[in-house]
Formats: structure tokens, sequence, C-alpha cells
């Protein structure tokens, strides 16, 4: 996951929540939660050209938190929203 | 963030709903005896075809991904490609609800050219029997008839959309094989004393030991099955919550808009009481989502009321508040269907008290009425 180049599917949409952010994929109908504002400030800076390793650096996440945001970017690339 | 600190989050309500229903029209073809709308008859008020794009415009501006459309049968609407056509451009994807009556081979390839569009073809049985006994003579031939032209046009996954009773609950397992047969995806819901299922629950719903044979199902085929999460009551019954959002969404995530564009806490409560305003209010539909006292004061955090001693209550949450009022239990009392039981004695205590009736009713002057037989 941290050597991937992901970006967002062209078919999702982010809404800023309170919370973090709603992403809805118009094509497989598919809404997530984003349950914190680094995350979706993560998914928003994903380019499809840097790593994810590089983004979360970019973005100073410390280093400690990293296998989380995997897991929630795993999760986004399973149900298509990341690509 | 846990999922039950999001649905805490989610209580406090969101600045635009994630999940809004929008009945089109009151009119219809059919006159089911649960219908939730008590639809039947057009309303001169209905919204024009101008203002209900004004809505959508708004609805753009919030940022809805989807409506989910209903009725009344939508597709009587003249305006009802327009609309579509209009909201997917505006980027909100539609899921609509119809009984398939108007989907003929050339509409259904019609709506398979379009993106961003979902469809629920409403069926309350797996034979004609079970199922017109509910939605009238001759509904489950149109519905079949539908779901072949869309299966012939090569539409895709669209929804088989099933009111879950006491008389179909022994189907689950045939209703999965049908939507598979048909390439389509199941969707289930609670039955509520609604519109005219005021009328008709007290011998529809299921009976307690349906209610667990139910969440037992959803247990075992819930990930593949649609159930817009209203089946969160049947949560007390085990360790293993349904999947889904284990809450009330009325007012704080969804909400109904009806033909005439009052605003409504949910589709379940075509009332007064639960009545927000109007998207033809000055400040239109945004301003009754953020500003109106109902949806502010569902937002507040609720009294767990009569249930507040019972173990269950995280479980459950008290259950859906359409189901109580409807049957004249308190707002803060047990679900009229409570897996523990209190629902019984709850609906005891209303029996001497006029349950409040739903309003709006568009039924068919020359509707008879229906009896279902107990069992």
């Amino acid at each position: 996951m941290l050597d991937a180049t992901l970006t967002l599917h062209p078919q999702v949409a982010l809404r800023p929540e309170p919370f973090g952010a709603l992403a809805y994929h118009y094509g497989n109908r598919k809404l997530i939660f984003l349950k914190h504002p680094d995350v979706v400030r993560i998914v928003e800076s994903l380019d499809g050209t840097a790593t994810v390793a590089e983004t979360l650096a970019a973005c100073d996440i410390d280093e400690a938190r990293w296998p989380s945001f995997e897991q929630a970017l795993t999760n986004l690339q399973t149900s298509e929203m990341l690509q | 963030m846990s999922k039950t600190q999001l649905v805490e989050q989610l209580k406090g309500g969101l600045d635009a709903p994630i999940c809004l229903t929008w009945e089109l029209t009151y009119a219809c073809n059919l006159e089911c005896v649960h219908c939730l709308s008590s639809s039947g008859q057009r309303d001169p008020r209905e919204l024009t075809t101008d203002e209900a794009k004004a809505v959508l415009d708004e609805l753009h501006d919030l940022q809805v991904f989807y409506i989910n459309i209903g009725g009344g049968e939508p597709m009587i609407r003249r305006d009802f490609f327009e609309l579509l056509e209009y909201s997917i451009g505006r980027g909100i994807g539609v899921k609509f609800s119809t009984n398939g009556a108007f989907i003929d081979a050339a509409k259904a390839k019609r709506l398979t050219e379009m993106d961003y569009l979902d469809i629920q073809i409403s069926l309350d049985g797996t034979d004609a029997v079970t199922n017109d006994a509910v939605r009238g003579e001759g509904s489950y031939d149109t519905a079949i008839t539908a779901m072949q032209h869309l299966q012939d046009a090569g539409f895709g996954e669209f929804k088989i959309s099933v009111v879950i009773t006491r008389h179909n609950v022994d189907q689950l397992d045939e209703f999965k094989a049908l939507a598979d047969e048909y390439g389509a995806q199941l969707r289930i819901t609670r039955l509520r004393p609604s519109g005219r299922g005021a009328d008709s629950w007290h011998d529809l719903h299921p009976t307690q030991a349906q209610q667990r044979q139910i969440y037992d199902w959803l247990v075992l085929n819930g990930r593949n099955v649609l159930t817009g999460d209203s089946f969160f009551h049947l949560n007390a019954l085990g360790e293993e919550p349904l999947p889904g959002l284990n809450m009330c969404g009325a007012g704080r995530v969804v909400c109904l808009i009806d033909p005439i564009g009052d605003v409504y806490a949910c589709p379940f409560v075509i009332h007064d009481e639960f009545k927000a305003g109007s998207v033809r209010d000055e400040g239109g539909f945004s301003n009754v989502w953020k500003q109106s006292d109902l949806f502010t004061e569902l937002r507040e955090p609720q009294s767990a009321g009569a249930c507040a001693s019972c173990g269950s209550y995280d479980a459950c949450q008290g259950g859906c508040m359409a189901a109580k009022f409807f049957t004249g239990i308190p707002l803060d009392g047990p679900d009229p269907e409570c897996v523990s039981g209190h629902g019984e004695t709850a609906l005891l205590a209303a029996s001497s008290i006029q349950a409040p009736k739903p309003m709006m009713d568009h039924s068919k002057p020359s509707r008879v009425a229906v009896t279902i037989g107990r069992r």
C-alpha cells in the first residue's frame, strides 16, 4: 500500500462533514464515511503520481499513525473509491 | 472514530441529508393496503416542473449525492423523465421506486441508457396470491413483466423492494432466489403503521417469532441484501448487530419531501406533528433542513424514557418513531414490535386512547376496505 500510487476515482465525490467527509461513488453507488479530517486531507492529496508514503510524509502525518491510514486507504481502494 | 461515535455525530444532524426521499405524486394506479403515503389520487397542489427543478438546484448546492424518488407511482407524472434527466444532469443520482406498470420495453431501454439511475420494483410476495393480497390484483404479474423488460434491456442490477409482512416472511429465501434470477439485488424493509398501513398493520406486521426469523436471516444474508437500515429494532435479539447504521435518521440524516413540497422528518410520518416546513417557504428546502424547530429538536439528545432501565436500549435505540406514533405509544415508549415483549404491554395501554391518524389521505374514493385473514 505504501508504495502504491493512488488517486480518487473520477466518479467519486467528497462532501465535507464535521466528522471528516462523506464519499459517494456515482458508479457503484457506495457511500463511505471518512471518519477523520486527516484521512480526508490525505485522500484529497493523492494525485496518482506520488506514492502513499510520500503523500503521508508530505502531509506531515506521524509515521506511528501510518498503519491506521494504510488500513483506511485499503478500505477505500477495496470500495473502488481510490484507484 | 468508531461506528458508535459516528452514530452519535450523525444523531446531531448534518448540513444536508444523506438520503432524501421525494415523493413526486400522490397519484397511483394501485391501492396497496399498506401504502405509507395513502396514495391514490393526484393532489392539485403538487409541485410544478419548475418548482421541482428549483428543488433539485438546491439539492445540488447542498451536495446531496442521490435522492430516492417515490410516490404514489412516480412514473405517472408526465414530467417524470424530464425531472430524472434534470436531476442526473445536476449530479444528483436517482433511485426510484415503482410498481412497474409503466415500464414497457421502450421505457426499459430508455432507463437503461441513463447513468446514475437505480430502479426499485416493489414486490411483496414471490407468488401472485401473497403479493396481490397486499398490492392488488394483477400487481404481481405487472412487477414481473417490468423486471423482465429491465432484464431484456440489459439494465443490470436493479432492486426488488419488499415490505416484510407476516405473510411473506417465509419467502425470504425465495425472494433472494428471484432477485438472483433477474440479476437484481434484494431490498427488504420494515412494515410501518403509516398511511393506509395504520389500518392494516395489526393484521400484517410480523409476529414475535417472525421478528427472530428476520433477524436470523439478516445475520446470515444481510451483507448481500439492502434494508434501508430499517430493522435496527431487532438488534436487541443478539450479540451481533445487523449491518448498517443503528439509529433513526429522521430529521438528522434523512427526510421526506412530499408531492406538494411539504418536508417531513421521514417517509413514514406524514402527519402535522412531524412536518418541518415546505420547500415553498422562504429559504426553500435548505432553510427547512437547517433551521426548522422540529429538526433542531430531533437533533437534540433524545430521552430513553420508558426504555431507560432496559439493558437493550443501546442495541435497539427504542425502535422506530413512526411505529410508536401511529400505534398510540408515546415516543419515549417501547417500539410496538419490541423484541423483548414490551411492545405488547405498550400497545395494550395505548388501546384505550385514539392513536393519531395519518394525514394527507389521497386514497381513491371508490376504495373498498380489504380484509386480510389473521394467522
